[in-house]
Formats: C-alpha cells, structure tokens, sequence
C-alpha cells in the first residue's frame, strides 16, 4: 500500500477560556488511506469535530493547534500560509457539515456558487465551469441539474441541499473529505439516500472519506475502519468488525451496550452512568475512570498510553477481555 | 386488552396561509394568489390504551409532532375529536377540563427552548403544582425535592438556572416538570432527539421505570425507530399527515405490512449491518402543500399500481391487531426481504 492520503501525529489543539486552557484535541494520531473510509466516533464535546476542522486549518482563536503535525499527501499542513492553504482547500481537501445552511451562501445562486468555486482553483471558461457544475449535480443524483443550477439554497429541501454541499465539495476531485455530521438532521430515508452517493462517489475517485458522527450504526454500515474518540483522545481504533463485535476499551463497549438495538425489547438499556465529562477539569489518569466499570487505582494515576495488537490499538490498562462480545 | 384511555377520532390539522393585502390588491391587479392549506394532519383515528406505550414514528412533516401536539392540548384539532377517558375535553365543567389538560403532559426534545432560562428549578418544576393546589406554598420546597430525586436529580441544585446543567441533566428538569401536576399521560416529542447516546440510555431507562413506577402511559414520537422498538408496546406509523400502519410493535418489524414501513426498516442503520449498500427508497417526501393524489406513497412506491393514483387506501386489518393502509399490503411475509437489489 502506498503512504497514506492524510498522516495526524499528536495533535493537540487547545482553546483558552476564562476557566483556563481547554485541552479539545490531546495527542490523536490517525492515518487515513487512499479510497479508505474512517468513522470519528464521539459524543459531544470528545473532539471529533475540532479534529475535522484542524485538518482543514480551520481552527479559529480562541482555539490553536499547539502542537502535532498534519500532512497531507506528505505536505505538512501545521504552519501553512494562509493563502496555501486556501488553494488546498476545496482543491485537495473538502469538507461538508451538519447544516448545509451555513455553508452555502444564501444570497447566491447556485451556479454562482459553484462556478465560483472552479474557477478559483482553474483558468476555464464560465461555460466550461457552468457544464462541469451541472455534472457534479447530477453526479450526486440531483434530478434535473440545470434547472437547481439556477435556483437559491432555500428554494431546496434538506437533503437537496446537503447533496449541493456534497456536490461542491467534490468539484475538484479531492484527496479527501472530512464531512463533520452531513446527515444527523436528514431523515432515515434520505440519510441512506446520501451515503449511498457519498459511498459510490469515493469509491469511483479514490477521494478518502473521514466521517464524524456520534452514530454508530450509521459507521458500521459505511467505513472501512473506525475510530472512537473520548475527552480529546483516541481510545481505540481498528477496521469496523473487530471494534464492533470484540470492543476492548470499555467506553467503546458501554456505548454499544446503551445502543437500544443491542438490547432486548422493553429491557433496561446497559447505560454508562454518569455524564460526559467537562473538558476543563478533566481528572489527572484515564478521563473515563469515573464512568468506568473496570477501572482499577492505577487509572486514576496517569492516562493509559495506546497498546496495538496487529491493525487495532486501545488506550487502556484494564481492558474488556478479548472475544467478550456486547 | 387495557380500556381505552385517549381516542383519536378522525382528527385533522389545517394550517391555512392567508391571502395578505399585498396579495388581495395584486389580485384585483390579476394575479393569481390563493390561500394554501396545509394538510398536517389529514383524518387520523387512533386510540392509546391505559398504560401501554404507543410509539409514533415517522419522517420530518409527516404530522406526528402536531398530532402529538394535539394529544397534549396544546393545540385545538380543525375538524375531529380527541376524547380523553370517553369525553372530549369540552364537554366537560371547567374543573374537569382542567383536570383532563392536567392529566396529558408534554415533554418537548429541546429542553433549553422549553425551560424558562430566567427561572430556578424550584419554580419551573413547582410553579404549576401550586397554580393548581396539588400542593401548597409552604410544602413546595419538599415536593420539587421529591420530583428530583423522582428522576434522579439532586434536590440540593435546585436553586440553580437551567444553563448550568448539562443536557441529559435538563431532560430530567423536562420531565420532573411534567410529573409535577401528577399527569397519567406523557406525550414526549423527539425526548432523547437531542441527548448523546449514552445519556440517551439513561433517560429511557427513566422513562420505563417512571412507567413502572406511576402506571404512566406514554405517547410517544419519536423519528428514531431502535428507540420506538425498544420502548413501544404499539407502532403507528405516519406518512404525510396520515397512518399508514399499526401494529405491536414486534409484529410491525417483524412482518411490516406497508411498503414505506418496508422501505423505512430497510434503510435504518444498524450496528450489525457491515458494508451495507444503502438507499433503496427513491425520492423525497412530498411537500405537504400539494401532496400526490390517492395513496400519498404511490410516486416512491415500488409496489404502486395505476389505482393507487387515485384511491385513498383505508386502514384495514391485514392481522391480528394489524392495520395498514395500502391496497397492496404484503401480508403473511415473515421478515421482511429487502426491497434493495
């Protein structure tokens, strides 16, 4: 296999607030493969997102990347000028998020939009720009294009909307794309309905695909490989079959417990007690101790460091037996 | 089988967007503006037994918030009537219906737009119950610290604001203030919607003990089918302002009748489905303002014939203690194949 599309290594983002520094990122290394899919799995405040958006170089003060290394395709990211980095975007990395109201513009067109965004990156003509507009509209199953093309954001539903997102964020046949929570407010039907495009498209490219939820059965059914995020950190990560089936670290394990379709019908659901802890007095050992079935003294000392087992890595001391099935 | 304790009968929900002035005198001008009516919900009968948990599900605009809306009180149904233990609210005298609305409470998904920011606990959960003379100013203090711990919440907090609790802290606040005027209903609308999911599991499993607890009953909607399957003992399932299926709610994912159940089923994401191809149901919902004709399912159906253009299917039982409104229903069908390639 070739080196990877996108290479983290420790990276630390810290925000300051009155309350002091907020560690939102500490110490996460991924690497993600060409025509791979990652899922980002977390609940609200783990990281996932700041994550996401420090790839893209779009962490803005408060917040800083203070330490870590990005690169992509071998080019370091961390410490880019800001006119290089805005080439990259949208050229070899995208993004799309929850709301595609607050990344398209709603005062513009959609062929503005879009034509805009070619010709930032290419010399070509309006017409050459519009046609290529129009096949990427149609690339992510928008029936007919040319008529969308001239119609403002609110003049489409959720999901049409969404896949416009989608459309413009493979315009210029990206690298890779980090879609931050895409299809969190769209209902079942169109949620399946995009991943399915979103699936084909990436496959059909190469593009490799980082996708952030807080949803695991929407991760199972899509990536390649996962990896569950916890207080800023990764812990634990491996390909989607083993980490759902054998989970070693017990938060990976008490969240597919809490899943209502791992549990029987009517009965109590196995819930992680206690509530997501604050990123600003985090405790000094492993941050999940507190909520933790098995955690001994010794977690309550230092934070556990990764241990790896052929493709899979866990950050704990007292793991899940292995073959211990949810 | 439980006696009924809330019916449903032919119950409908316009929202009419008026002509405005501007409109009327471009008219006179020769334009062509017409009032538009909303069909939120479109003749719904249903009936929630005593004690049982009757689950609600559907897509974004398919009228379940407004019925469960309705269910509460909150608003007042176009045309049909909700009769709560065999009378409708305004038959009664003016101390029954404040009973009857007492006895529906709602629990709404976002606890931060439904919790007064500017107020204690103390008073957003013992507010009403005083109002209504469940209990008096004196013992207010020692009833709020009981519903807290009702729901597990310490009493000590109970002079704090909402914004300084977190989430799953705020649902509880949610659902301490609808137990407080002693409801025998709860109508919760998306009430995990919002939470992550281990805090989601929390609050369900406060939900069934509550059940347990006080013989509650539970109406309750919700877009997320895992958790209608895991917490309802009944299934309707709404399409565009209209069910299209009931059923207990094992027989309804077992064997599902209706082909947007089918399709709804199939494309859910499960933890157990690897790699899966995904997308099988064409097409969006239709907007509610110009909704198809007959079946309102027949354009994204893969089992639509031409009568489906034009007649409305009625709710009809295709098993026992199972309705579905479709000409076609696929019946005697263990589980269900999918309907993908």
């Amino acid at each position: 296999m070739s080196g990877p599309i996108l290479s983290i290594h420790d990276l630390k983002v810290e925000f300051g607030t009155r309350q002091g520094v907020v560690k939102a990122v500490d110490g996460v290394s991924l690497n993600v493969y060409r025509g791979e899919v990652l899922g980002l799995v977390g609940e609200s405040g783990s990281g996932k997102s700041v994550t996401g958006l420090s790839i893209l170089g779009l962490i803005d003060p408060p917040g800083r990347i203070a330490s870590g290394s990005i690169k992509l395709e071998g080019q370091e990211l961390i410490g880019l000028p800001e006119h290089e980095l805005r080439r990259l975007r949208g050229e070899r990395m995208a993004m799309i998020f929850q709301d595609p109201m607050t990344t398209l513009n709603p005062v513009l067109r959609i062929d503005t939009q879009m034509i805009e965004t070619i010709r930032a990156h290419e010399k070509v003509s309006e017409k050459a720009a519009r046609s290529r507009a129009e096949e990427a509209l149609k690339r992510v199953g928008i029936p007919s294009p040319a008529e969308r093309l001239l119609t403002y954001p609110h003049q489409l539903s959720g999901g049409m909307r969404q896949r416009v997102a989608i459309a413009i964020a493979l315009l210029m046949s990206p690298a890779l794309l980090v879609a931050d929570e895409p299809t969190t407010a769209l209902d079942v039907t169109i949620q399946s309905q995009i991943i399915a495009e979103v699936q084909q498209l990436c496959a059909e490219t190469g593009t490799a695909l980082i996708w952030i939820t807080h949803d695991l059965a929407v991760v199972a059914g899509l990536a390649d490989r996962i990896a569950v995020m916890y207080a800023g950190r990764i812990v634990e990560e491996g390909d989607v079959d083993p980490v759902l089936d054998h989970p070693r670290h017990p938060y990976t394990y008490g969240l597919l417990g809490s899943a209502p379709s791992n549990n029987r019908r009517g009965e109590k659901l196995a819930q992680i007690p206690g509530m997501t802890p604050s990123l600003a007095n985090l405790p000094p050992g492993c941050a999940f101790a507190p909520r933790c079935a098995f955690a001994q003294e010794d977690c309550r000392v230092v934070p556990p460091a990764l241990t790896h087992a052929g493709s899979r890595a866990w950050r704990c001391f007292h793991p899940v037996p292995d073959r211990e099935t949810v | 089988m439980m006696p009924a304790l809330i019916e449903i009968e032919n119950v409908s929900k316009r929202f009419v967007k008026r002509v405005d002035l501007a409109g009327k005198i471009a008219n006179v001008l020769g334009a062509n503006n017409r009032e538009q009516i909303v069909r939120a919900v479109d003749d719904v009968s249903l009936t929630i037994r005593q004690g049982e948990v009757l689950g609600l599900v559907g897509e974004s605009g398919c009228g379940k918030s407004t019925l469960g809306r309705m269910v509460a009180g909150i608003m007042q149904p176009s045309a049909g009537r909700i009769l709560y233990e065999g009378r409708a609210r305004e038959d009664g005298n003016a101390s029954a219906q404040v009973a009857d609305a007492l006895a529906v409470q709602m629990i709404f998904q976002d606890p931060m737009a439904s919790l007064n920011p500017r107020m204690r606990i103390e008073d957003i959960i013992g507010e009403a119950p005083v109002v209504h003379g469940i209990v008096d100013t004196a013992g207010k203090r020692d009833y709020v610290a009981g519903m807290m711990r009702k729901v597990g919440l310490d009493p000590s907090v109970m002079g704090r604001f909402p914004h300084q609790f977190s989430g799953g802290q705020r649902a509880r606040i949610g659902i301490a203030r609808a137990l407080a005027v002693q409801p025998k209903v709860l109508v919760c609308d998306e009430a995990v919607a919002a939470l992550d999911v281990s805090i989601q599991a929390q609050v369900l499993n406060l939900f069934m003990d509550l059940r347990a607890e006080m013989n509650l009953t539970y109406l309750f909607v919700s877009h997320d089918l895992s958790v209608i399957r895991h917490i309802a003992d009944r299934v309707a399932v709404m399409y565009l302002g209209r069910i299209v299926e009931t059923a207990a709610t094992d027989a309804l994912f077992d064997a599902p009748a209706h082909p947007y159940t089918r399709a709804l089923l199939d494309e859910v994401p499960r933890i157990d489905m690897r790699k899966k191809r995904f997308a099988s149901l064409k097409g969006e919902v239709p907007s509610p303002l110009h909704p198809p004709s007959g079946c309102h399912f027949h354009p994204r159906c893969p089992r639509a014939e031409a009568i489906c253009k034009s007649t409305r299917p009625p709710l009809v039982g295709v098993g026992p203690a199972h309705e579905a409104a479709c000409l076609f229903p696929q019946t005697g069908g263990a589980l269900p194949e999918p309907i993908s390639q």
